[in-house]
């Protein structure tokens, strides 16, 4: 009797055991998120406290590694945003074909062969596509329009957007067949055609799925960095011209990376500022991402 | 000859209507064919330039080779070494701490209280921050402050937490999806919570788990941004003994050669990208083999 209650006394320890180890595990997630924060937010902090912040946001001249220093980061940051329009230019209407073809027209023989094939395209690196978007799209870009420079931010933009064309079409075809079949042939019963069915049924229907694809897919595209650093330069000039040389924030980032940045001066506080713009700007998407699926999903 | 009745216009009409709206139909199906075929013909165009640029310039001694000035004499054995090493451990940390995560969520925390709703929201967020600001996160925390400096560990530790959210959210759906009756009989027999989970819910959600977590740690091996930013270098001409050595791996070692003007170096950076795909490739097949063995022997 003893010995059996020794036994269950040791099985209740070692399950409370484990519970406790696992939710130590789940606590992980949490400490990341707060390490994240902390991390950048404390330097950026140091960092506004030797330049100003009027001067970090307005400014238009970028030279934190050159004297004289300036910190105006809206080089950069148009410089994020083009690449951010461009990718989105190519990846919305692809990605959106794609999902309307394999959610409402093939046939299942064909979805079943472009799914994994679109699911490779998703697969490979980035550092891929950046070697790509040199060697080939720079190249035909340069053919067609000779003022083209070597590096340049139509030929990355176009590699990002290729990139996210995978992620575009699996989350917006979620969300299309995530629509009962019943509504789809309710509308074939009143005689729609395909076309009507997935334009003015379907779509409308996964209008929600579809917004929050396209917001996560552009946040994507702005902490794209390998794409970027390869293939669009390290000029952080104001331009709006996408055939010119130019420089995003995760560009920089990793650029001055390269070097071997010391602990405590400008320039490694520089990047933890850099940092912390890119953390909130795309935090502040995927929450949006978040609300608009959340506020306009209709329920079936 | 027909008579040009009401009734007939209407026909006529009609018909037109419906041919309209047919030919609608049919170029709108052009357009999203084409659209889907884009992305084919790119990822088709995309294999031929890396095979076309680095087929000719893969051979063993490009993959026994150590890294040179000279694109001839050079190889990828010290950048192959650091992504094993790298992967490895990524993989040793990641797997457990993802699937324990996982199970905690699904089997142990009550759901809807605000300890799981938190740590649900917490894990769809870390999901979407970009790669290179959790590399400031190593820099600041394993490199700085935990003095790991520009090590296989740091870079190793700061890719777990990368793919963590990915494993966790594969493991949360392959443990979801074991049927509630396996749970109850097992309970039912008396086991603890912790043999029903073992025994009964871990086996089951395995391929699951598998797929998602190898398919999360590829994508650790493709990661260069992140590793640049704890510091791993750009020339490494030893191979790393110990997780405290540097290191530099595939990706890095292919954009350093990208980045350099010298055609010749464009090639190479090729033939290690076919030797990285090549990688991904065999991690991949091994994942759907592994999801096709286990899901035979479950049904």
């Amino acid at each position: 009797m003893k010995n059996e209650q020794k036994r269950k006394d040791r099985g209740r320890i070692g399950e409370f055991t484990i519970e406790t180890i696992l939710r130590f595990f789940a606590g992980i997630s949490i400490l990341t998120t707060i390490a994240i924060v902390w991390t950048l937010f404390s330097e950026t902090i140091i960092f506004f406290k030797e330049v100003s912040i009027t001067e970090f946001f307005t400014g238009t001249k970028w030279t934190p590694t050159l004297e004289p220093r300036h910190f105006g980061i809206l080089p950069l940051f148009v410089g994020t945003m083009m690449i951010a329009i461009g990718a989105s230019i190519i990846a919305l209407p692809f990605g959106l074909g794609s999902a309307i073809y394999l959610s409402e027209y093939a046939p299942k023989r064909v979805r079943k062969i472009i799914k994994p094939l679109l699911e490779i395209l998703a697969g490979i690196p980035s550092i891929v596509y950046g070697f790509f978007a040199l060697t080939f799209i720079t190249p035909i870009l340069q053919k067609f329009l000779p003022q083209t420079q070597v590096f340049n931010a139509a030929s990355a933009s176009i590699a990002v957007g290729i990139m996210i064309i995978p992620m575009v079409a699996s989350l917006s075809e979620d969300a299309m067949m995530a629509i009962p079949d019943s509504i789809r042939q309710g509308a074939y019963a009143l005689g729609s055609t395909k076309f009507e069915v997935a334009t003015k049924v379907i779509v409308p229907a996964a209008l929600s799925g579809i917004g929050s694809a396209f917001v996560l897919a552009v946040s994507r595209a702005i902490g794209e960095t390998m794409i970027v650093a390869i293939a669009a330069g390290q000029s952080p000039v104001l331009t709006f011209n996408p055939l010119k040389s130019i420089q995003t924030m995760t560009g920089f980032m990793v650029n001055i990376s390269l070097g071997d940045i010391q602990h405590g001066t400008i320039e490694y506080k520089t990047v933890f500022a850099v940092g912390a713009m890119l953390f909130v700007i795309t935090f502040v998407m995927n929450i949006i991402a978040k609300m608009i699926v959340n506020r306009y999903r209709e329920e079936y | 000859m027909e008579v040009r009745t009401e009734q007939n216009i209407y026909k006529q009409k009609k018909s037109r209507n419906i041919r309209i709206r047919k030919a609608k139909n049919i170029i709108f199906y052009s357009i999203i064919l084409g659209a889907t075929g884009f992305g084919i013909l790119v990822l088709g165009l995309l294999l031929y330039q890396i095979l076309k640029t680095g087929l000719a310039w893969l051979s063993i001694d490009f993959i026994m080779n150590m890294p040179s000035r000279f694109p001839q004499k050079a190889g990828i054995k010290s950048a192959l070494a650091g992504s094993i090493w790298v992967i490895s451990l990524t993989a040793l940390f990641s797997f457990p701490l993802g699937v324990g995560t996982a199970l905690y969520l699904e089997e142990y925390s009550q759901k809807g209280t605000w300890l799981n709703k938190l740590l649900q929201l917490n894990i769809s967020n870390l999901a979407g921050v970009p790669s290179i600001v959790y590399g400031m996160l190593g820099l600041a925390v394993f490199v700085k402050m935990l003095q790991f400096e520009r090590s296989i560990l740091s870079g190793a530790l700061t890719l777990t937490l990368l793919i963590l959210p990915v494993i966790i959210v594969a493991s949360q759906e392959a443990i979801r999806s074991v049927p509630e009756t396996l749970k109850q009989g097992s309970f039912a027999l008396g086991v603890t919570k912790w043999q029903t989970i073992t025994g009964v819910v871990l086996p089951y959600a395995l391929p699951g788990i598998l797929t998602g977590s190898i398919l999360a740690i590829s994508r650790a091996m493709g990661e260069a941004a992140p590793l640049i930013m704890v510091g791993a270098a750009g020339y490494v001409a030893f191979l790393p003994s110990s997780p405290l050595d540097s290191f530099t791996v595939l990706p890095i070692q292919i954009f350093n050669w990208t980045s350099r003007p010298q055609e010749e170096f464009k090639n190479i950076a090729a033939a290690g990208i076919i030797v990285l795909m090549a990688l991904l490739l065999f991690a991949n097949g091994a994942a759907v083999m592994l999801r096709n063995k286990y899901q035979n022997r479950m049904d």
